[in-house]
């Protein structure tokens, strides 16, 4: 299975590090990643690979929420399938 | 890989324009559960519910979480309780307090369908079941009622209409005690429909299959946003732009309808493109209305807006779901939208302007708080005029009106959380108690003769 992790929030040192950290210590395979600042503001993408991941998408995302608070950035991970109902046709 | 503008609008829609899935409902069939006594039957409807929808709670949460999109609320609708308590009407109030203990025990906060089907004429089990509901409202918690007294196939049984408007006026009464929260649980509906999702009209008609799974979106925050960013565009490209917001929104729905109905093992039913409003700021479909071009909802203009919009989603919609159903359109709840109570209570929102409303928009007269001294006929009267603007329109028209115990114009009335809290408003003076009491059925209009 494959999600979105999106992580938004005020720019600082060491945000995708600590992210791309807390992936590989879940097994979760990067696919695809996608970064930018938009004034002054630090947004990004990345998609994801759950296959070896010993956790479930949806403790994922209460983990990913919680660690977000932690550096102060908005941290999401959903299902891929959202993203293509919604903006696909 | 996904566009920046893509991922980052689904989740300001979610963070910041309240988008939602308002309800994952499961209508669950009942009719298996008849049986010889009450006390058996009622056991029957317990255990039925308990086991169909044991899993509601749970998997929509985890939905919830995976995709990233709240849901408000899990609910089940049930086949109509008249039609389960036939043969024990007296006794109509074992299965309403079994529903209920069910709804309990699955830890949802409303429960639809002790409810009867009335329209074209009322038989004596179906009158003493009607006869239960304010009790029934009042000694539960979570159960959701609705009659249907009219359609425009068989035109308006106004018998039924003039008993409702007294189970009205008795239901208020005796929840008085809670400023008649117990009408906030009672819809009258012309046109009632078999897969709506929403309270408190819901019910698992008769013609659905075993267990399925309605989904009733929400988004009014996300439409007035995409209003907000085209703030000089003429009408065709709001449309527009209403379409495409009513699409994502609806894709949504479809998808989660999908999952639902695949984890909790029943059948996919329909999605309900409804923009239904929350108390909350920003999720008002009054302030859509406004957004528009109007110094307030209930002006001048009002009703063309309203068509535009509810015509708009309806559109997006459609191509967003496989299969479209229930409701379907913008509701406008007084009680439970924050731009309707404001205009309400400054007296820009009248009942006679949000009866012109419901004749192009989704549903009608919902969660309106009158004078605590309103007769039970022209409650009865109230209920007459919306079906017959349902009837001749082939649309559905419901009212849910709160004649408030003891309250008059200027006061209101709270009920909390979604339902909001209700500005009470003028109703005319004049009578219409000889009308009510003719009684009678007025015959189905002449476009109903297709065949």
């Amino acid at each position: 299975m494959r999600a979105v992790v999106t992580v938004v929030g005020k720019d600082k040192t060491g945000i995708i590090a600590k992210i791309s950290g807390f992936l590989a210590e879940r097994g979760i395979n990067i696919l695809d990643i996608s970064q930018t600042i938009l004034q002054d503001y630090f947004a990004m993408i990345m998609l994801v690979d759950l296959s070896d991941c010993k956790t479930g998408l949806s403790e994922l995302a209460d983990e990913c929420a919680e660690m977000g608070k932690k550096i102060d950035m908005s941290v999401h991970v959903q299902h891929e399938e959202i993203f293509n109902a919604m903006h696909k046709v | 890989m996904f566009n920046y503008g893509d991922v980052l609008e689904t989740i300001n829609m979610v963070e910041k324009e309240h988008l939602d899935i308002r309800t994952v409902t499961m209508g669950i069939s009942l009719l298996p559960c008849i049986c010889g006594t009450a006390e058996e039957t009622a056991r029957k409807v317990y255990d039925t519910v308990c086991k169909k929808a044991e899993n509601i709670v749970k998997v929509t949460c985890e939905l919830s979480r995976e995709y990233g999109i709240p849901i408000v609320n899990k609910r089940v609708s049930v086949t109509p309780a008249a039609l389960i308590c036939a043969p024990f009407a007296d006794k109509s109030y074992l299965i309403g307090k079994a529903l209920d203990n069910a709804a309990k025990e699955l830890g949802i906060d409303f429960l639809g369908g002790y409810s009867a089907l009335v329209h074209k004429g009322m038989a004596d089990y179906e009158k003493q079941f009607i006869l239960s509901i304010p009790e029934v409202l009042a000694d539960t918690e979570r159960l959701c009622s609705s009659v249907n007294i009219g359609s425009s196939k068989s035109g308006i049984n106004m018998d039924a209409v003039k008993l409702m408007g007294e189970m009205i006026k008795k239901t208020a009464a005796i929840t008085a005690d809670k400023d008649g929260f117990g009408c906030a649980k009672l819809v009258v509906f012309c046109n009632a429909v078999e897969d709506n999702p929403f309270m408190a009209g819901a019910f698992h008609g008769v013609g659905e299959s075993g267990t399925v799974i309605n989904v009733g979106v929400s988004g009014p925050g996300v439409v007035q946003h995409a209003i907000e960013n085209i703030p000089e565009a003429d009408l065709s490209e709001l449309a527009e732009t209403i379409k495409r917001t009513a699409f994502k929104i609806t894709r949504a729905g479809q998808l989660i309808a999908k999952e639902a109905a695949k984890r909790l093992g029943a059948e996919f039913g329909i999605v309900d493109l409804s923009l239904a409003p929350t108390p909350t700021r920003g999720d008002s479909v009054a302030q859509i209305l406004e957004e528009m071009g109007l110094e307030s909802v209930g002006t001048h203009g009002t009703t063309a807006c309203l068509a535009m919009l509810n015509d708009a989603v309806k559109k997006g919609g459609v191509m967003a779901s496989s299969r479209v159903g229930g409701l379907s359109g913008a509701f406008i709840p007084v009680s439970e939208d924050i731009g309707m109570i404001e205009a309400a209570e400054r007296g820009g929102l009248c009942i006679d302007k949000l009866e012109a409303m419901t004749a192009v928009c989704s549903v009608g007269l919902d969660m309106i708080a009158v004078p605590g001294d309103t007769t039970a006929a022209t409650i009865s009267a109230i209920i007459a005029d919306e079906a017959a603007i349902g009837m001749i329109n082939n649309k559905t028209t419901a009212v849910r009106i709160i004649p408030a115990p003891n309250k008059k114009v200027g006061d209101s009335v709270s009920f909390g959380g979604l339902l909001g809290r209700a500005p009470v408003m003028p109703v005319h003076n004049e009578s219409s108690e000889k009308f009510i009491k003719r009684g009678g059925l007025i015959p189905a209009p002449i476009h109903s003769n297709k065949n």
